[in-house]
């Protein structure tokens, strides 16, 4: 199906882009990949009178240090996340969970600010940023702000953005020393879409024991959550199998489940629970080799 | 709303006019007559009009014209030269990895930037990195034979 018709626009600003955006009443979209727009305009779930490509807009791309962590420019690709040697060295939680992304076409076009701002239930990379204890840039007509991972995603494809808001840019934490992180996920065999996906970075302490631990869950309820009641679990404790199984029993406290005909909520809870315990596995033997 | 862009396609400045909504699929096929891409989900699942933007794959279905103005496109036509088919090409047809062919071309374009991408360390690894690229007939085991082969021949003659 063709999309309802709609003007193009490639401003070269992110200022130019903002004041399209409150022109339009807050109805334009913000086109970066296209991967999730397209889509949606294709299928008319999306109607917009204009569409604002900020491909176009210099600096919006790349990744570099800042404040103890990295910015990530809205418009990098997945690809590029994937292959950073930068991302690969102080976040390597983000390489894995881009590799996890799609195919490799796909992580060719989609960016990590379009994903985020999207706010699809099932995606990968909102859990990683949560986990990563990470943060958006956003600009509008009246500046910059910071938004938390935590404080991002309300709802099924609503985020705490503004109408009239661009995503410039994502931070997410270095993983420090004695820390490991894992993506691991259930996919919908067709689409490649989380079914279950689960975050870790757990921090250990020198006797071994759990110092810090932040997980995130995607695909099994309406939006990418952190799963506290895992967190809280495992908090002080000697990660040990045992340990870890028990706590990934708390995978989806405080989730809405949905289901579907891919998996019901029964299914989904079971799904969540394993790949919970499979993630933290993998995230606290990565751990106990980092110095 | 009509804009009027040019591709740059195959190494040739190719002027169009078309609507904002086409996509970069359409474009090539409609307004430039280069057929050889082809159109199977239009929803970027199966990876049939895959072709290189910049060097890189892309689905073309989820790309609109007008965000790759002035940008290199490369599509199955722009393979071949002095009308010797690219070896890739002659491998596809070496190892028959194809049955009804319709997914051809861009499982052509999708190989040809693994090879460059040094996705073909393995058969396992060259099955993940084509995963984007589906066939209905089956041709998988052939299509990896043939990409195997391309990326032996290329780390043999370096």
């Amino acid at each position: 199906m063709f999309p309802v018709e709609f003007e193009y626009e490639a401003p070269t600003t992110v200022e130019e882009a903002i004041r399209l955006l409150a022109e339009s009443g807050g109805e334009a979209k913000i086109l970066a990949g296209g991967h999730s727009l397209l889509p949606m305009l294709k299928l008319r779930l999306a109607q917009p009178p204009l569409v604002i490509d900020i491909g176009r807009i210099a600096g919006l791309s790349g990744v570099s240090e800042q404040d103890g962590g990295l910015r990530i420019g809205a418009t990098t690709t997945e690809t590029a996340i994937q292959d950073s040697e930068l991302v690969q060295r102080l976040c390597p939680l983000l390489s894995e969970t881009a590799a996890h992304i799609g195919d490799q076409q796909v992580r060719n076009r989609g960016t990590i600010g379009g994903t985020l701002a999207h706010g699809d239930p099932a995606a990968d990379m909102t859990a990683a940023v949560l986990a990563a204890g990470g943060s958006v840039t956003v600009q509008g007509p009246n500046g910059e702000r910071t938004i938390p991972a935590d404080d991002l995603f309300l709802d099924m494809m609503t985020t705490a953005l503004e109408p009239d808001e661009v995503l410039t840019s994502v931070w997410v934490q270095t993983e420090g020393p004695r820390t490991g992180s894992a993506y691991e996920k259930f996919a919908n065999a067709a689409s490649g879409y989380a079914i279950a996906g689960v975050a870790s970075v757990i921090t250990l302490a020198a006797d071994g024991t759990v110092a810090r631990a932040r997980i995130a869950i995607t695909g099994v309820g309406s939006k990418a959550t952190r799963a506290s009641g895992v967190e809280a679990a495992l908090q002080g404790k000697r990660a040990d199998d045992q340990t870890i199984a028990a706590a990934a029993e708390h995978a989806v406290e405080g989730v809405d489940l949905i289901g579907d005909l891919h998996a019901d909520e029964s299914y989904r809870e079971h799904l969540a629970k394993v790949i919970a315990r499979r993630s933290i596995q993998r995230a606290v033997g990565r751990a106990a080799t980092k110095s | 709303m009509d804009i009027v862009s040019t591709l740059r396609v195959n190494r040739t400045e190719r002027p169009f006019t078309a609507d904002t909504r086409t996509t970069l699929l359409d474009a090539l096929r409609e307004q430039l007559d280069l057929t050889g891409t082809k159109k199977g989900c239009d929803q970027g699942a199966c990876g049939a009009c895959t072709v290189l933007l910049d060097g890189k794959r892309v689905l073309s279905c989820l790309s609109l014209a007008a965000q790759c103005e002035g940008r290199e496109v490369t599509t199955i036509e722009g393979l071949a030269r002095d009308g010797k088919l690219h070896p890739v090409q002659a491998a596809f047809i070496r190892h028959d990895g194809f049955q009804c062919g319709y997914c051809t071309p861009g499982q052509i374009m999708s190989a040809v930037a693994l090879l460059k991408e040094g996705r073909a360390g393995s058969d396992e690894e060259i099955r993940e990195f084509m995963s984007g690229n589906l066939c209905r007939c089956g041709a998988y085991p052939n299509i990896v034979a043939a990409i195997r082969e391309v990326a032996r021949l290329g780390s043999e003659s370096q």
